[in-house]
Parts: structure tokens; C-alpha cells; sequence
């Protein structure tokens, strides 16, 4: 049933939005986290 | 704390599964649209979680701005208090009960109204000071996303049902959009202001946008009296069953709000502590 | 309060006057108001018996880019000559100068859209078929409606990266139910078709309301930057 496509479509919508939003929180995670380690390391020097 | 994270993690993907399954398998077709109205159970919980995160975020603007002077606290305090009285008394009142719309019980509605005092004290208690604020974007930004899901579940369901995308005169879908609208300037305010005050002024906006909800929704809903609008999302009567299915999953989505939140308000605490730490680098100059 | 009102018309004042002695933004807004009309006019074919229903919201579309430009100076003199400092460290209430700016933006865009109006006229050929008084309302309330929470996200946007932009970024989505207001009300009068009493109704609603929380929280914007 041609209807159907969209179900699937708004399901397959819904996760992709999530996951870009999550991957984006990683993302800026790991940058900050070297961030973080930087400036540790230069202020120990 | 941090060793919970990946075990609520699990729990809430076998919770997502198992509402998901019952959304697609258990639950009865709908006689009228078939298997595309499934799409419900990921539109409508979407928009409530939205809603509560845009709530969340509400309260924890008036109750910033509001700490910078104790006589606006207390006043905003009483407020609360008050609301939360009439809200728990006014629905019993007889004359009041007869004004609500028909299929809503009062006791509904007193919980819901008690609930906004509830949330002001709750979040005024266990997140102090900047905590606030970083709930605030936390809270906002998240919320963005959810409604994003709203607005893009919301035309590829009306799509096949009713033969179009979109509908101007559709109260709840506009509104939904204009809430987006708002919250987006508000994340823009933020990422563009590099004012020492920017929590503040980003605060009185979504005081701003707050007040502008219940306009956006009387203004259309006029608008749509004088100009009838196909109207998308059905009203009427849901079946039990489907009901369940679609409690069942607000509820993952809400353990996965909860942890996406928990995710983006760590993520702002570390980015306000690089903050801090290049601010005291720049002080302390660079070192030998 | 008369204190307040005294403030604030003189600061008004003195703004007319300094927009008077240099008129080069007041002739460069007019020019644009006209350059809007002429773009609309060309874009959208104004056949008399259509141009009713649609003229509504192309007039409230040109007054918005127009205010928008005009609003966007509003705070650029008090941020070159560090005015607003001062005003943080006067004990003069804030609302005065919030007030004074608002009355000034308003008389300004009320004579930009009174110049508009008759060219619109002209290029569409209207000719209002419901009660002609009552655009007169719609035309203030839906002035104000934009002026006043203008002026305010302008004072929000004075220290932010693309200022110019950020200012309808944040003004937009709010305006939404003034907006429809505007035209939907403009759109009834017009072509007679409806009565517009509901969105005077909700103008005057929404500029109370906005009106009321500029006032409640200029204080803070003004100390915020």
C-alpha cells in the first residue's frame, strides 16, 4: 500500500533527526574534552 | 552518578523498542486511515515531550529573571502559589465545571494547573544560580529538536491522509510552528550575543514567546472560523488500546528526552568550564 | 509619573529634532518605501477584483520591511555617543527612554506607511468595499503592535553580531498573531466580506500585553549590555 511509504518515511525522519542531534552532542563533546586537555597541559608548563 | 547513565542508556532503548513494536504490530488498525495513522505514536509524543521541554524552559527564565531582586522572587513566588491554588479549587466549582469543554474531567485539569507550581518550586530548588540557565538552553534547544520531529512527521502524516502537506488555517500544526520559530530566534540570541548578560536577555525572550503562545493560537483559531480549514490531527474520541499504545510511548520518549537533556547539560557544565579556564589562562597571560 | 512623561517627551524631542536637522535617513526611507511598492506592483499583477484579497497582506509585508529598516537605527546614535551608559548610571527610569524611542519609531513609520498607502492605491486600484473607518485602528494598533516590540528586540540585538539581522530574526516569530491580525483585519475590511471587529480586538489585546512586559522588563535589557 502506497500509504505505508509514509509511515516508514516518518519513522526513518523522526530517527534521523535524533541521531544528527546526538552526533552533533558528540561531536562537540570530544571537542571540548581536547579543549579541556589543552589548555591542562599548556597551564602545567 | 555518571555509571547510571549507561544503564538508564539500555533501558530506555529496550523501552523505545517495546513501544515501537507496539506501535507497529499490537495496535488495531485504524479503520478509516489504515496503517499510516501509526505514525501518532511518534508524532503526537514528540509534540508533548516538546511542550514540556518548552514549559521546563519557561520556568526556569522567569525564575532567572526574577532572583536578581528578592522582592520580584517573593512576589513570583506568591504568584506560583497562587496559581496553584485556584488551579487545584476553580475546576471543582460548579460554575467553573460547566464552562470546560465537554470530555475534560476537572480533575485533569487541577492536576495539570497544580503541576506549573510544582514544576517553578522543583526546578527553583535542585537547579540554583547559573544551573538555571544552563536548563534553560539545555532545555530549549532539545525541545527544538522534538519539535522538529513535530513538524516533520506532522505533513508526511497529513500527506497521504488528506491529500496535502500543509494547511495555514490548522491550529495546532501553525502554532507548533511558531513555537519553533520562537525557540530558534532564541537559540540565535544565544549563539549570536556575546553580551556579559546574555542569559538574561535570552530569558526575557522566551518570557516574550510565552506570552505570544496563547495569541498565536486564539489569533488562528479566529482566523480559522471565518476561512474552515481542513483539520489535521482529528479530534474526537480515541480508542482505549490506541491510547495505551500511545502513553506507552511518551513514556520512552520521555526516558529519552530525559537523557538527551542529562547529555546536553553536561555538555553545556564543560563548555562554561573551558570557558572559564581560557578566561584564566588570558588573566594569569602566556606562561613561560 | 509625570516625571516619567516629562522624560520621555523631551527625550523625544530632542530625537525629532536630530532626525529633522540630518533628514538623510528620513529621505533614504522614503525612497525605499516607494521602491517597495513599485517591486510589489511588478511582482504581483493587480487586477482590480483579486487585488482585494491579496493586497492586504502585500501592504503589511512592505510596512514590516520598511519598519524593520527603520528600526534598525533606532538605538544606533544612543550606542555611538555611549548614551545608553549614561542611562544606566542616571537614577532616570528606563522606561522613559524605552518610551521616548517607541513614540519616536512610531510617529516615523505611521508617516511611512501614510506615504505608502496612497501609492498602493494608485498601483492596485482599490477601492474599499467594507467600512473604510475601521483601517484606521487596524493601521495604528498594528503600527504600535510592531513598533513596540521593535524597538525592544533592537535594544536586545545592540550588542550581537549581525545586528541588523538579528533584529527580524527575534521580531518575526513573535509578531506572527499581530501580523495576522494586520492582515487578516486589512484583508475584511477591504473586500466586506467579514467583519474585522475580532482583529481589532485582538491587536489592542496583543499591544496591551507586549506593551506591559517591554515596560516590566526594559530595565533589565537596558542593564544587560
Amino acid at each position: 500500500m502506497n500509504a505505508v511509504k509514509f509511515l516508514y518515511a516518518a519513522y526513518i525522519a523522526t530517527w534521523t533527526i535524533h541521531a544528527l542531534y546526538i552526533g552533533s552532542l558528540v561531536r562537540r563533546s570530544a571537542r571540548l574534552r581536547r579543549q579541556l586537555k589543552e589548555l591542562d597541559e599548556s597551564s602545567q608548563r | 552518578m555518571k555509571r547510571a547513565f549507561p544503564i538508564l542508556a539500555v533501558l530506555t532503548a529496550c523501552l523505545l523498542i517495546y513501544a515501537g513494536y507496539q506501535a507497529l504490530i499490537v495496535a488495531p488498525t485504524d479503520a478509516l486511515q489504515g496503517d499510516v495513522y501509526r505514525i501518532i505514536y511518534y508524532h503526537v509524543p514528540s509534540a508533548w515531550t516538546a511542550f514540556l521541554l518548552f514549559f521546563i524552559n519557561f520556568i526556569a527564565s522567569v525564575q532567572y529573571l526574577v532572583r536578581a531582586k528578592p522582592s520580584t522572587k517573593r512576589a513570583a513566588n506568591w504568584i506560583a502559589l497562587a496559581i496553584g491554588i485556584v488551579g487545584l479549587v476553580a475546576p471543582f466549582i460548579p460554575v467553573v465545571a460547566q464552562q470546560l469543554p465537554a470530555g475534560m474531567r476537572p480533575s485533569a485539569i487541577a492536576t495539570t494547573i497544580v503541576l506549573i507550581p510544582v514544576f517553578y518550586f522543583a526546578i527553583g530548588k535542585w537547579f540554583p544560580g547559573q544551573a538555571l540557565d544552563v536548563l534553560a538552553v539545555t532545555s530549549a534547544e532539545v525541545g527544538v529538536v522534538f519539535c522538529t520531529v513535530v513538524l516533520v512527521t506532522g505533513p508526511i502524516w497529513a500527506r497521504p491522509v488528506w491529500g496535502i502537506w500543509w494547511a495555514p488555517g490548522d491550529i495546532r500544526l501553525t502554532s507548533t510552528l511558531v513555537l519553533w520559530l520562537i525557540y530558534v530566534s532564541y537559540l540565535m540570541l544565544r549563539r549570536f550575543s556575546h553580551s556579559a548578560q546574555t542569559h538574561m536577555l535570552a530569558a526575557a525572550l522566551a518570557v516574550f514567546g510565552a506570552l505570544d503562545v496563547p495569541l498565536v493560537y486564539f489569533s488562528i483559531w479566529f482566523f480559522r472560523t471565518q476561512h474552515p480549514q481542513p483539520v489535521i490531527g482529528g479530534g474526537g474520541s480515541i480508542d482505549p488500546r490506541m491510547l495505551q499504545v500511545l502513553l506507552l510511548n511518551w513514556l520512552a520518549f520521555l526516558c529519552f528526552a530525559f537523557l538527551v537533556c542529562w547529555s546536553r547539560y553536561r555538555l553545556e557544565a564543560l563548555h562554561r568550564e573551558v570557558e572559564e579556564e581560557q578566561a584564566l589562562e588570558s588573566l594569569n597571560g602566556v606562561p613561560q | 509619573m509625570s516625571s516619567l512623561w516629562r522624560l520621555t517627551l523631551a527625550t523625544l524631542a530632542k530625537d525629532i529634532r536630530l532626525e529633522w536637522r540630518s533628514k538623510d535617513a528620513l529621505n533614504a526611507m522614503l525612497f525605499f518605501s516607494l521602491l517597495v511598492v513599485v517591486i510589489f506592483s511588478f511582482s504581483f499583477d493587480p487586477l482590480a477584483e483579486e487585488s482585494r484579497h491579496i493586497v492586504g497582506g502585500l501592504v503589511w509585508v512592505a510596512f514590516l520591511f520598511a519598519a524593520v529598516v527603520a528600526l534598525n537605527q533606532t538605538w544606533a546614535r544612543e550606542l555611538r555617543n555611549q548614551v545608553l551608559d549614561a542611562y544606566r548610571v542616571s537614577p532616570a527610569p528606563a522606561n522613559a527612554l524605552f518610551l521616548a524611542k517607541v513614540l519616536g519609531n512610531f510617529i516615523f513609520v505611521s508617516l511611512l506607511e501614510a506615504l505608502m498607502t496612497p501609492l498602493f492605491v494608485v498601483f492596485y486600484n482599490l477601492h474599499v468595499l467594507g467600512p473604510a473607518w475601521q483601517l484606521i485602528p487596524v493601521g495604528l494598533l498594528g503600527t504600535w503592535a510592531l513598533v513596540v516590540n521593535g524597538t525592544f528586540f533592537a535594544a536586545m540585538s545592540v550588542r550581537t553580531r549581525s545586528r541588523e539581522l538579528m533584529l527580524p530574526l527575534l521580531l518575526f516569530p513573535i509578531s506572527i498573531p499581530a501580523v495576522l491580525g494586520m492582515v487578516a483585519g486589512t484583508t475584511a475590511i477591504l473586500t466586506g466580506n467579514n467583519p474585522a471587529h475580532f482583529y481589532i480586538v485582538l491587536l489592542l489585546t496583543y499591544d496591551v500585553v507586549f506593551t506591559t512586559a517591554c515596560l516590566a522588563l526594559f530595565e533589565t535589557v537596558l542593564q544587560a549590555e
